[in-house]
C-alpha cells in the first residue's frame, strides 16, 4: 500500500498543475490551432478546411505590425536590460538592509492597475498637457511638438510597464553570487572592472535571460501601450490580433497568434543557442 | 517475489516504449480530433413569424426588476442614481439596474456571444446596439427577443417616422430605438482659427498630424465615400475601394494623427488632435460641460444618421419589465427628459412643445440650455435635414468581409 501510494505520489503533485494546463491552456491551444486553418463566417458558421493560405494572408496583410512588434519588443528588452542592470546591481550589492524595502518600491507600480498607468502617462504627455504644454508656451519646444504617437512613446512605456520583470531576476542571480568568488577575483589581481566583466556578469547572465524571456515577450504581443500611447504608425501586432477577434475573425487572429508565438520561440531559442545556455527551459525556471 | 515473476526491470523495460507510444497515439488523436471537431457551428436563424411573437410573450409576467446595459453618458446620474430610473421605478414598480457596460458594439458582442450561443443569460433584459454589423449578427443569430407590438402602444403613437421605418429592422420586430445621432465634425476653435465646414477640410495640410478620424470600419469607409460623392447606403465595392485609396492619401500625407474607437472627445477637447470625427451628442455633452471652444459641423458632403437601439436579447430573465421600459420612455415627458441630458436627435418632432414648456420653467443657464436645444437642428431636425441624412449599408457576412478587407488596413497600415 506505502509502495503504491509512494509510486502515485509524484503524479498525485502534477495531478493540479497538469489538469489547469492542459483545460486552461492545452485545450484552448489546440481549439485555437484548429481555427487558424478553418474558413467561414460567424453567422454561416466556421468549417475545417485546412486552409494553410489563411497564414499566408495573415502576413502578407499584416507584416508590418507584425515586423514593428518584433523591433519594439527588441528594444524594449535593451533598454530595460540597460535600466534594470545597474539597478538590480545596486540593490544586489549596495542595498544593506534596505534590500527588501528596494525590492518593494520597484514592485509597487504593480498596486495600480496597468491600463491606469498607462493612461496615466497619457495624461502627462499629452500635446498641450502639463508637461508638454508650458515647454511649448516657454519656447523650448517647436509648438508642433508631440511626444504621444511617435516609436518612443511605446517603447518607453513597454519598457516602464515591463521592467520590474527584467529588474528581479537579475537581482536574483546577483544576490545568488558568492561573494567569495569576488574577492578570489580581486586576490588574482583583477581591476574592479575586470572582476565585474569576468566574474559578475557571466555569472548574472541566467537572470538576464530570464528577464528577456519575461520582458521581450509580453512586450512584443502587447496591444495596450500602442493604443494608449500610439498613433497612426504606431499598431502592433497585439492591436490586430484583438481587431480580428472583436470582429469575429477567428482564423485570421488564430493564425497570426500562431506566426506570433512561433516567431518569439524562434527568437528566444536562437537567442539561448548564441549565449551558450545548455537548456532554456532549466534557466527560465530558476 | 517468486521466481516466475519476471524481473521489474525487464518489465518495466518491455512496457516503457510500448507505455511511451501509447500516450503519443492518443495525444495525436485527441489533437486530430480536436483539429477537425473545432468548427464553430453557424446559427442562422429563420427570420421571426407572428406566431413566435404569441409563443414567446404567452404566460410572461412582470417580475419587478430589469437589468439593463447601456452606453456612458446616456443616462442621467446624480451621485449614485438616476432620477429617471427612479421616476420609472416608483411609476412602474420595477426597479432598475443600470451598468453602463458597453463601450462599443464589437467587444460588446464578443463578450456576450458565447453565452448567447449556448442558450445561456447574459444578465441583462436590455442592451443597446447600434445599427450596423453587429445588429445584424444578433439578427441573423437568433440572438433576439420578437417584440409583442400590444406592449408598445406609447412607441407606435409617438416616435417619429424615421423610427417607426428602420431598413434594418423592418416592422420594428426586434428592436425599439434609444436615440439617434449625426456623425459629423468636431474642431476646436482654439488651434483651428479657420472654419472647418466639409470632410474634404480634413485633408487639409495646415491640419497635419492633427486630425481624428474613427477606427470603426463603416463610420471610417462613410466619411471616405461622402468625399468621392457616393451615397454610402447605395454603395458598391468599387466605391470602397476608392473611398479606402482616399482615406490611405490622407494617412500616408500624415495628416492622420490617430485612428479613435471612441476615446476621441477629450482628445479633441484638449487639443490633441484639433479636428476629429465625432458623434454630435458626444460634442455637446462636451459644450454643456463648459467647453467653448468645441464646434461640431455636419459636413457639406453628406452625413449618415446611425441609430442605438434597445433590444431583448435570448434568455432575458425579465422580458416584461423590459419591453414596460421601452414603451415607458416613448411617454412625451420622460423621452424629454432624457432628450434633454443626452442630446441627440429628437425620437418625435412634437418634443419641442415638451422641452419649450420645461424652458419657461426654467432659470438662469438650464432656460439658456433648453431654449438652445430648441433651436439646434440636429435636436430638431427639419424633415428636410432629416431626409439629407444618409443610412448605413446593410452589409451581408460576404459584403462585410470585402467591406473590412478595404478599410480595416488603413487603420493599421
Amino acid at each position: 500500500m506505502r509502495r503504491v501510494r509512494a509510486a502515485l505520489a509524484p503524479y498525485l503533485l502534477v495531478l493540479p498543475g497538469g489538469l489547469w494546463l492542459t483545460v486552461f491552456f492545452a485545450v484552448p491551444l489546440l481549439a485555437m490551432l484548429s481555427l487558424s486553418t478553418q474558413e467561414g463566417n460567424l453567422v454561416e458558421g466556421f468549417r475545417q478546411t485546412f486552409r494553410l493560405q489563411n497564414y499566408v494572408d495573415a502576413v502578407t496583410l499584416h507584416w508590418e505590425p507584425l515586423v514593428r512588434s518584433l523591433l519594439y519588443g527588441l528594444a524594449t528588452t535593451a533598454a530595460a536590460i540597460v535600466i534594470g542592470f545597474p539597478l538590480a546591481y545596486w540593490i544586489a550589492f549596495k542595498g544593506g538592509r534596505r534590500k527588501s524595502s528596494y525590492l518593494f518600491l520597484i514592485l509597487l507600480p504593480f498596486f495600480v492597475s496597468f491600463v491606469i498607468r498607462t493612461i496615466s502617462w497619457k495624461f502627462l504627455l499629452t500635446d498641450e498637457g502639463v508637461l508638454l504644454g508650458p515647454l511649448k508656451d516657454a519656447g523650448v519646444l517647436p509648438q508642433g511638438f508631440h511626444v504621444l504617437a511617435t516609436d518612443f512613446a511605446v517603447i518607453a512605456g513597454l519598457t516602464y510597464n515591463f521592467l520590474p520583470f527584467m529588474v528581479l531576476p537579475i537581482y536574483v542571480a546577483l544576490e545568488r553570487i558568492d561573494p567569495r568568488v569576488i574577492e578570489a577575483a580581486y586576490d588574482l589581481y583583477a581591476s574592479r572592472t575586470q572582476a565585474f566583466l569576468r566574474v559578475v556578469f557571466p555569472l548574472a547572465l541566467p537572470g538576464v535571460f530570464a528577464g528577456v524571456l519575461m520582458t521581450g515577450v509580453p512586450a512584443a504581443s502587447d496591444f495596450v501601450n500602442a493604443s494608449v500611447l500610439g498613433g497612426v504608425d504606431n499598431t502592433m501586432i497585439g492591436n490586430v490580433i484583438y481587431n480580428q477577434f472583436r470582429a469575429s475573425e477567428y482564423p485570421m487572429g488564430a493564425s497570426l497568434s500562431f506566426i506570433l508565438m512561433a516567431l518569439m520561440l524562434l527568437g528566444i531559442f536562437s537567442y539561448a543557442r548564441a549565449l551558450g545556455t545548455e537548456d532554456v527551459l532549466e534557466v527560465a525556471a530558476r | 517475489m517468486d521466481a516466475t515473476s519476471p524481473d521489474p526491470a525487464l518489465l518495466r523495460g518491455l512496457t516503457r516504449p510500448r507505455r511511451r507510444d501509447v500516450f503519443r497515439l492518443t495525444g495525436l488523436a485527441a489533437a486530430g480530433l480536436a483539429l477537425s471537431a473545432c468548427g464553430v457551428e453557424g446559427k442562422k436563424a429563420p427570420p421571426a413569424g407572428k406566431s413566435e411573437v404569441e409563443r414567446f410573450w404567452a404566460g410572461k409576467v412582470k417580475n419587478g426588476r430589469l437589468d439593463f446595459a447601456n452606453w456612458a453618458y446616456y443616462m442621467e446620474a446624480e451621485g449614485k442614481s438616476y432620477p429617471l430610473l427612479d421616476r420609472f421605478a416608483k411609476e412602474s414598480g420595477i426597479t432598475v439596474t443600470y451598468k453602463e457596460v458597453i463601450e462599443d458594439n464589437p467587444s460588446f458582442f464578443g463578450k456576450v456571444e458565447p453565452q448567447l450561443r449556448s442558450g445561456q443569460s447574459i444578465g441583462y433584459d436590455i442592451i443597446v446596439i447600434t445599427n450596423g454589423v453587429e445588429f445584424g449578427k444578433l439578427k441573423a443569430l437568433g440572438y433576439l427577443t420578437p417584440l409583442d407590438h400590444s406592449k408598445l402602444p406609447n412607441f407606435l403613437k409617438n416616435a417619429g417616422p424615421q423610427y417607426q421605418r428602420r431598413s434594418y429592422d423592418e416592422g420594428n420586430v426586434y428592436s425599439v430605438p434609444y436615440t439617434s445621432g449625426v456623425t459629423g465634425i468636431a474642431y476646436n476653435t482654439k488651434y483651428v482659427d479657420w472654419e472647418i465646414t466639409k470632410i474634404a477640410d480634413l485633408w487639409d495640410p495646415r491640419l497635419k498630424g492633427k486630425v481624428g478620424m474613427m477606427s470603426d470600419p463603416q463610420e471610417l469607409g462613410n466619411f471616405g465615400m461622402f468625399l468621392g460623392g457616393v451615397d454610402p447606403e447605395r454603395s458598391t465595392p468599387a466605391d470602397w475601394k476608392k473611398a479606402g485609396e482616399r482615406l490611405q492619401e490622407q494617412r500616408d500625407k500624415g495628416v492622420v494623427r490617430k485612428y479613435y474607437e471612441q476615446d476621441y472627445i477629450t482628445a479633441v477637447a484638449k487639443g490633441e488632435v484639433w479636428a476629429c470625427m465625432a458623434w454630435s451628442g458626444d460634442a455637446f455633452q462636451e459644450v454643456l460641460k463648459g467647453n467653448k471652444d468645441l464646434r461640431f459641423v455636419v459636413p457639406a458632403e453628406g452625413a449618415t444618421i446611425w441609430t442605438d437601439n434597445m433590444l431583448i436579447p435570448k434568455g432575458a430573465a425579465n422580458p416584461v419589465d423590459a419591453i414596460t421600459f421601452m414603451d415607458w420612455l416613448y411617454q412625451p415627458q420622460n423621452a424629454a427628459e432624457l432628450l434633454e441630458y443626452i442630446q441627440y436627435i429628437a425620437p418625435w418632432d412634437g418634443l419641442k412643445d415638451v422641452v419649450k414648456a420645461h424652458a419657461a420653467e426654467a432659470k438662469g443657464e438650464e432656460k439658456a440650455h433648453l431654449e438652445k436645444m430648441v433651436q439646434s437642428p440636429l435636436v430638431f431636425p427639419t424633415a428636410e435635414d432629416l431626409a439629407r441624412f444618409r443610412g448605413y449599408r446593410n452589409l451581408t457576412p460576404a459584403e462585410e468581409k470585402e467591406f473590412r478587407s478595404v478599410f480595416v488596413p488603413v487603420v493599421e497600415g
